[in-house]
């Protein structure tokens, strides 16, 4: 694969850029059911606010690393990101453009050239397809392959790790670890930029996990891409981002480039989850811990969605929801203490 | 539960020449095959392990390493094919092996509880918690109902679940996947057994629900002098929990100690890998340290040692199995093992 050409402007603009992206999730209501709720003898329809007005950008050949608790909506941005979800309100850009302009075609190249890695590796190959024609199909439809398409399959599988020589199985008869290898064989057949890795490694055993993550970081480098790193894993995310995203109840709480988040965690979410963070350690044998639990998206609560659970809320928390304000170079953070000091 | 001939011989033969154990468990020599079309897979092959009262121990392994089938197996929760084909399991002195259905069933869920990964496979879907509650209590003491109720409510209390009262008449669906889990565990405790297994409890849960759970557990396992059994994939969850860890790898247990000895001084080149290849043991965006290979299938091991095709210190002797060799208390499985400078960086 030929690098790409780094333009000027392709440097300056972000790959991927979100804008006060917002996506809710609900039941279309019908007509009866919108004319009861009119006339009150209706409940009106729930929605659950699944990103609200999230900011994110995210530069080329970096790695973004996205954290936050399960219903915190990471894996909804990750899909908007990716284009295969609509936004609700917002803009989602890629290399500058609006995707909501763009034509046909340019929105097929541009999702192509952002592809996804997903969690479970037995749930997102088809198991009725041959390994050669799972990571063959999209090329081929696409009329990426020039020459042999044997060969560019074999090439793909190499590239993951794989033996070609199994090229002919099905996926049962692959293990967990070789399963999300054909994965990132897949996705990388249609020479992305951009992957987003949704809980990638969390499903594997910690020996294969370690072989996954040092695939990824291989691949950054050999093909220049850029990752949106998708985890709950602190010590994944500390190990393979430049920059990290903590998210919490639909909003970015805090953002800033890794060495700056660990060493100086300012919203109170990251600073719990840092303590709480799983580390092998025989000498701390207390376990802190961060009272309660995620609030359900259906209902959340009013202000800074955290502030039911945080040490430090006092009473502007409960009614006016906290902005995301640079506190530091490159550091934003969403939290009225920083107006406080 | 059935045994064959040869097992009900050779058990009777190791029984004969062991002395009477002293420990609250004891597995000795545990043998659990399944019979499959290509042959027996040998899912525990020879596990031995002795277990206090108040003492928690960590089984770690990845997954088909046997962990899970060994709990299944004290626990005499086997279903065919699986069988224990040989091997004691001593709990309070008496061997479960031999036990029939009906006098396990007057052990499970009075004196050895389990707490599986999945709390929304183990509640009742279509039943009210309430209801749940008071029929364990109910299957093994005769108490009224309202005094049933009220102890499920305090075990509700004891395990960190807010008003209670109102929660017993919930159905599972209304909890979260960290409430349910705390409803199991709460369950697992009515009668306060003298021995819980806890099957991945955590491993479906957030780190800040996982963090709360294990410091309940911790606590109510001290307060009540019981003996816990978490098997696991994760070492960071147990380094910080067990007292004892053993690592198990195709069957076998490979290392065997206390949980400091273990992590600080892995002995075995898989633990030791282990351990190397968390990310937060690793200098962040360096390339991590990584085990070679997979872990074979046990249904058709290589000769003697299960882990040499990953082992780069491998060489000719590793083709015996090598035995438990045990060190002050601290024990490993392998002809070269780790030395305190060698640790894989």
């Amino acid at each position: 694969m030929t690098k790409t050409v780094e333009t000027p402007n392709e440097a300056t603009v972000p790959i991927v850029e979100l804008r006060q992206v917002s996506r809710q999730f609900g039941k279309k209501s019908g007509v009866v059911e919108r004319a009861l709720t009119r006339v009150g003898l209706n409940k009106p329809p729930v929605t659950v606010q699944a990103v609200q007005g999230v900011d994110l950008t995210v530069r080329r050949g970096t790695v973004l690393g996205l954290v936050g608790e399960s219903g915190c909506g990471k894996s909804t941005l990750g899909r908007m990101v990716a284009g295969i979800l609509p936004v609700s309100q917002g803009e989602v850009r890629w290399n500058g453009r609006d995707i909501a302009t763009m034509s046909a075609d340019e929105r097929r190249a541009g999702t192509l050239r952002t592809q996804m890695i997903f969690q479970n590796p037995f749930a997102s190959l088809n198991p009725r397809l041959r390994v050669a024609e799972i990571v063959g199909e999209a090329p081929r439809v696409h009329g990426l392959i020039q020459g042999d398409e044997q060969h560019y399959v074999d090439a793909q599988l190499r590239r993951a790790g794989l033996d070609p020589a199994l090229k002919w199985r099905y996926p049962h008869q692959f293990s967990g670890g070789q399963r999300q290898r054909i994965g990132i064989a897949r996705a990388l057949a249609v020479q992305p930029e951009v992957l987003v890795c949704d809980e990638a490694v969390a499903a594997l055993d910690v020996s294969i996990q370690a072989q996954v993550i040092n695939l990824f970081m291989e691949l950054r480098e050999q093909l220049g891409l850029t990752y949106l790193f998708i985890s709950h894993d602190l010590g994944v995310v500390r190990h393979i981002s430049d920059h990290v995203a903590i998210m919490y109840l639909g909003r970015i709480v805090e953002q800033a480039p890794v060495t700056e988040i660990f060493a100086r965690p300012n919203h109170p979410y990251t600073q719990l989850l840092l303590e709480e963070m799983p580390r092998i350690d025989t000498q701390n044998r207390a376990f802190p811990m961060l009272k309660g639990e995620l609030p359900s998206p259906l209902d959340p609560p009013d202000g800074c969605h955290f502030h039911p659970r945080c040490p430090h809320a006092f009473e502007r928390c409960r009614v006016e929801r906290p902005e995301v304000k640079f506190i530091a170079p490159g550091h934003r953070s969403a939290c009225h203490l920083n107006d406080e000091k | 539960m059935t045994r064959t001939t040869d097992s009900i011989i050779a058990a009777a033969v190791t029984a004969a020449s062991a002395p009477p154990p002293t420990a609250l468990l004891d597995v000795r020599g545990l043998r659990t095959w399944f019979a499959t079309h290509a042959g027996d897979v040998k899912a525990v092959d020879g596990v031995s392990f002795a277990l206090q009262k108040g003492q928690i121990l960590g089984l770690v392994g990845e997954s088909g390493s046997g962990k899970s089938v060994t709990g299944f197996s004290i626990m005499g929760l086997l279903e065919p094919p699986g069988r224990v084909v040989e091997g004691q399991v001593w709990f309070n002195g008496t061997d479960l092996v031999g036990l029939d259905g009906e006098q396990l069933r007057q052990l499970r869920g009075k004196k050895i509880a389990m707490i599986f990964q999945d709390p929304m496979m183990t509640l009742n879907p279509v039943l009210r918690i309430d209801t749940q509650m008071i029929e364990t209590i109910q299957a093994h003491e005769k108490v009224s109902c309202s005094e049933a109720r009220a102890r499920a409510r305090d075990a509700l209390g004891a395990v960190g679940i807010a008003s209670p009262e109102e929660r017993l008449s919930a159905y599972p669906h209304q909890f979260s996947g960290g409430m349910r889990q705390r409803v199991a565990i709460a369950i697992a405790l009515l009668h306060r057994p003298d021995l819980i297994i806890a099957d991945e409890p955590t491993t479906a849960l957030d780190v800040t629900i996982q963090a709360q759970i294990i410091a309940q557990v911790q606590k109510l396992v001290r307060e009540y002098q019981m003996a816990l059994i978490w098997i696991t994939h994760d070492l960071s969850v147990v380094s910080r929990l067990a007292d004892q860890l053993a690592v198990m790898y195709a069957g076998k247990i490979v290392e065997y100690g206390q949980v400091d000895d273990v992590i600080n001084h892995p002995r075995h080149h898989y633990t030791a890998g282990l351990i190397a290849s968390v990310p937060s043991r690793n200098q962040p965006g360096k390339r991590l340290f990584q085990l070679a290979g997979m872990t074979p299938s046990v249904l058709n091991l290589p000769r003697g040692c299960a882990f040499r095709s990953r082992c780069d210190h491998a060489d000719a002797a590793c083709l015996d199995m090598p035995e438990l060799v045990s060190e002050a208390g601290h024990a490993h499985r392998c002809f070269h093992p780790v030395s305190d400078g060698g640790m894989p960086r």
